[in-house]
């Protein structure tokens, strides 16, 4: 046992080299975590942000927040597949049979979840920059961006976990993520939900991507954050907790 | 004790309903190759999964290398390789990648260098920087039981290692199953063809129904049977002769 502790680091990175390589040569992934968030920027910037009302004239820093999220819940879809894919090839049973730390194996997807994540990030907040996104934030600030998007990320992977690992069939291990990036549309993220209908609003108003993008967007334009930010830390942080322990638990049964 | 590689005492498991092994029993010997014969479902997969530390028995014992894979799995598992029914290796990693990877994983000195040797004596430089997946069955199936000799494990399983392959790729793998054991390595393998465990195997034990039903080696299960008539018989070749004679690959066995 001590044996396999002390290797839990090394064996973890070698786990997040191994999946990394799979990010880097999955055109597919990139396309759809990277590319489509931003083909979605574009298009709500410039096709359809002329007609929104959301009382402030940058509608990329409006819209900013919601695009980050929709681009993370593309991209843990994948961290469900690609466990659901070493789970079925025997994969994971391989490592099991070495004398490897079995956590890394699941700690090295959730780590690579987080590392994808944070680079896609970056680059749409990159193009966003040419679009015209600007923010006053300073240092502490953007860490505490980074830091519920990060939450966020890890909260919504151990979700995928339990996705990857209980799954039957492909399509069954990337399907949970739709109802995911679709939460950002019934929220705050693209228009104020002011102008949603009474039911759509309830649902709107306290489902947690509205508080997370709110609390962001306050974040980023230098605005009085209120209660937003306590909200959203709670939905992560809850959200992560109760996730981590199915996901567990379905890691020690099935695998 | 010390020459026995796998001791097996009363192994018994369920999944739900169904038992699938109702106390088996076997020895393997140190340096042996020791062939689970069976067919599809008769447990053969439970009994490997069960000795490489994967599921917990219901009960009975198992001791692998000396040590009990129920309270000792850490130990069982730094002698031991696993090839499993289906070659799993990474397909989206090359050949070079997938050794290197393992060997990182046993944490040895020089993974670079390990699978630089493996690929060699595989014969799998060529192909050794294309990805896995490109590979034939023949040649996945060497990477696999490639990756299951990093490190120099003294007992190596086979779960099924010829089930899905052309004749070929199958005469192939039965070339290195022998060298492992003319290496010393004990080779603990799974298969439900019969011409197979004879073959290999110095040993062969008959699961059926969740019992070992014969065990011996094949003289000995020879003799179970009455004794053989000579007849005379014209000797057609049988289609895999003939097919690799066409295709002349005839000095593989």
């Amino acid at each position: 046992m001590e044996a396999a502790k002390n290797h839990f680091f090394s064996d973890m990175s070698v786990m997040l080299g191994r999946s990394m390589r799979h990010i880097l040569r999955s055109m597919d992934t990139i396309i759809t975590v990277c590319f489509t968030p931003i083909a979605m920027m574009l298009l709500f910037v410039y096709v359809f942000g002329g007609a929104i009302q959301t009382g402030t004239d940058n509608y990329v820093n409006y819209l900013l927040p919601g695009i980050l999220l929709i681009a993370i819940a593309s991209g843990i879809s994948y961290t469900a597949y690609r466990l659901f894919l070493d789970k079925q090839r025997g994969i994971i049973e391989r490592f099991h049979s070495m004398p490897i730390s079995r956590s890394a194996v699941l700690w090295g997807h959730v780590l690579t979840s987080v590392v994808s994540n944070v680079i896609s990030v970056v680059v749409i907040i990159l193009v966003a920059l040419i679009m015209g996104f600007r923010s006053s934030a300073g240092v502490l600030t953007w860490l505490a961006v980074a830091g519920i998007l990060v939450l966020f990320t890890l909260a919504l992977t151990w979700i995928a976990a339990i996705a990857g690992l209980s799954a039957k069939s492909v399509e069954g291990a990337s399907a949970f993520s739709y109802p995911l990036i679709f939460l950002p549309f019934i929220s705050s993220a693209f228009v104020p939900t002011e102008s949603m209908p009474s039911v759509v609003r309830a649902f709107a108003d306290n489902q947690p991507v509205t508080s997370i993008v709110e609390a962001i967007r306050a974040l980023l334009s230098g605005q009085p954050v209120g209660n937003d930010i306590w909200v959203a830390l709670a939905w992560c942080v809850g959200i992560m907790l109760v996730a981590y322990f199915f996901a567990m638990r379905v890691y020690k049964k099935r695998v | 004790m010390p020459n026995k590689s796998i001791q097996v005492n009363g192994l018994q498991k369920s999944y739900k309903q169904l038992q699938v092994l109702k106390g088996v029993d076997f020895e393997v010997e140190k340096g042996s190759v020791f062939a689970l014969l069976g067919s599809n479902g008769a447990g053969k997969t439970t009994v490997v999964k069960i000795l490489t530390t994967l599921l917990k028995p219901d009960s009975g014992t198992a001791i692998v290398n000396g040590f009990d894979v129920a309270s000792k799995p850490d130990r069982v598992r730094q002698s031991i390789s696993l090839t499993g029914q289906f070659a799993a290796v990474d397909e989206v990693l090359t050949g070079r990648e997938n050794l290197i990877m393992i060997a990182k994983l046993r944490h040895l000195n020089h993974p670079r260098q390990v699978a630089h040797d493996l690929l060699k004596r595989f014969g799998l430089t060529d192909a050794a920087d294309r990805k896995a997946s490109s590979y034939s069955g023949g040649m996945r199936r060497r990477l696999d039981i490639a990756m299951s000799l990093i490190g120099k494990p003294e007992l190596i399983f086979l779960d099924e290692p010829t089930t899905g392959l052309d004749p070929e790729a199958r005469i192939e793998a039965w070339k290195i199953v022998k060298e492992l054991a003319d290496g010393g390595t004990t080779v603990f393998l799974t298969t439900q063809y019969l011409d197979e465990a004879e073959q290999l195997a110095d040993r062969i034990a008959i699961l059926h129904e969740g019992r070992i039903i014969a065990s011996g080696t094949l003289a000995e299960l020879k003799e179970l049977f009455p004794p053989a008539e000579v007849e005379y018989v014209e000797k057609q070749p049988t289609l895999e002769e003939i097919f690799l004679a066409i295709i002349g690959k005839k000095e593989a066995i």
